[in-house]
């Protein structure tokens, strides 16, 4: 069975994020200075066989805490369709 | 004493490193290619700067899994001596090898200048040559290097004297002004617990010849070969 995930990889809500902040200081010059607290992460999709959506539930989450996300300073979440 | 020199595919400062250990310290230096598995019997592991894998998805977050590094980590476990460099202290960031992440600068710039540095005790290998309250003139090269650890783990770090080096002025006074990428408590150099594994993003392979006009970071090599003559 052919499953895809849908992962976001965001900074941790306590850590700045200077990048976000630099977007959202930008909207004040676009007239949209009501736009607050921009963050900026990482969206990743990626296709994955597996014979459960649970089998596939936990390799995409040893893949997010192995490697697609580090703890120190993001967090992820994500959700499995099938393909 | 044999130095190991790790590349990478986008290492850029492997060649600094190996020729200030080979041609100013005078010490025998292999290179290691990371698809390798074999750390030909060399006694201290060096990761240099650079960008590995492009810095993609995180810096050195790639590299971290390249096939040398399950030897550098064994070699690690068992005491083995290893210092990162700039992208290589981002590698044993990722590798959990020393605590902490390295952030982007909160100014968002890549940094690339001289700063000073100071050393926090002379209890490390790393520092232990290094006077301690002279303030170093080492250059900086990096995008992210904001270094980063939550409150408990850098309590402990402190009570521990993990923290190798901190950001400071020309004076050694450690100020927020002197802290160039927004990393807290200024640190620009930490190690394990063990005191075994060392890492700093400022590049003393770049201040270690008197040809270049600053040789601040022989201190800092120099500490290395207290291990030679003991």
């Amino acid at each position: 069975m052919k499953y895809r995930a849908e992962i976001d990889v965001m900074p941790l809500k306590a850590l700045l994020d200077p990048q976000g902040k630099a977007v959202t200081g930008s909207m004040k010059n676009l007239g949209l200075a009501e736009i607050k607290n921009i963050r900026i992460g990482k969206h990743i999709t990626l296709e994955i066989d597996a014979t459960t959506k649970d089998e596939a539930q936990k390799k995409v989450d040893e893949a997010c805490k192995k490697l697609l996300c580090n703890q120190i300073m993001e967090f992820y979440e994500f959700e499995i369709f099938e393909n | 004493m044999k130095f190991g020199v790790v590349v990478f595919p986008g290492s850029n400062c492997d060649q600094d490193m190996i020729y200030v250990l080979r041609n100013i310290l005078k010490q025998e230096v292999v290179e290691l290619w990371h698809k390798d598995h074999n750390l030909h019997n060399a006694d201290f592991i060096v990761l240099p700067g650079g960008f590995s894998y492009g810095d993609y998805l995180r810096s050195g977050a790639i590299a971290r899994f390249s096939p040398i590094m399950s030897e550098v980590m064994e070699f690690a476990d068992k005491g083995g001596y290893l210092f990162g460099v700039c992208n290589g202290f981002q590698i044993l960031c990722e590798a959990g090898l020393v605590p902490g992440a390295l952030l982007r600068n909160t100014e968002l710039k890549f940094s690339c200048k001289n700063v000073f540095i100071k050393a926090e005790n002379k209890d490390t290998l790393l520092t232990s040559a290094v006077p301690k309250n002279k303030a170093l003139r080492i250059p900086i090269a990096h995008g992210e290097g904001s270094y980063f650890a939550d409150a408990a783990v850098l309590r402990k770090m402190n009570e521990n004297g993990q923290i190798l080096f901190r950001y400071c002025e020309e004076n050694g006074q450690v100020t927020p002004e002197s802290n160039p990428n927004g990393s807290l408590e200024n640190i620009a150099g930490v190690c394990n617990d063990r005191k075994n594994v060392f890492g700093m993003m400022p590049h003393p392979e770049r201040a270690s010849d008197s040809v270049l006009h600053n040789s601040d970071g022989l201190l800092i090599f120099n500490s290395l070969l207290s291990l030679v003559t003991s």
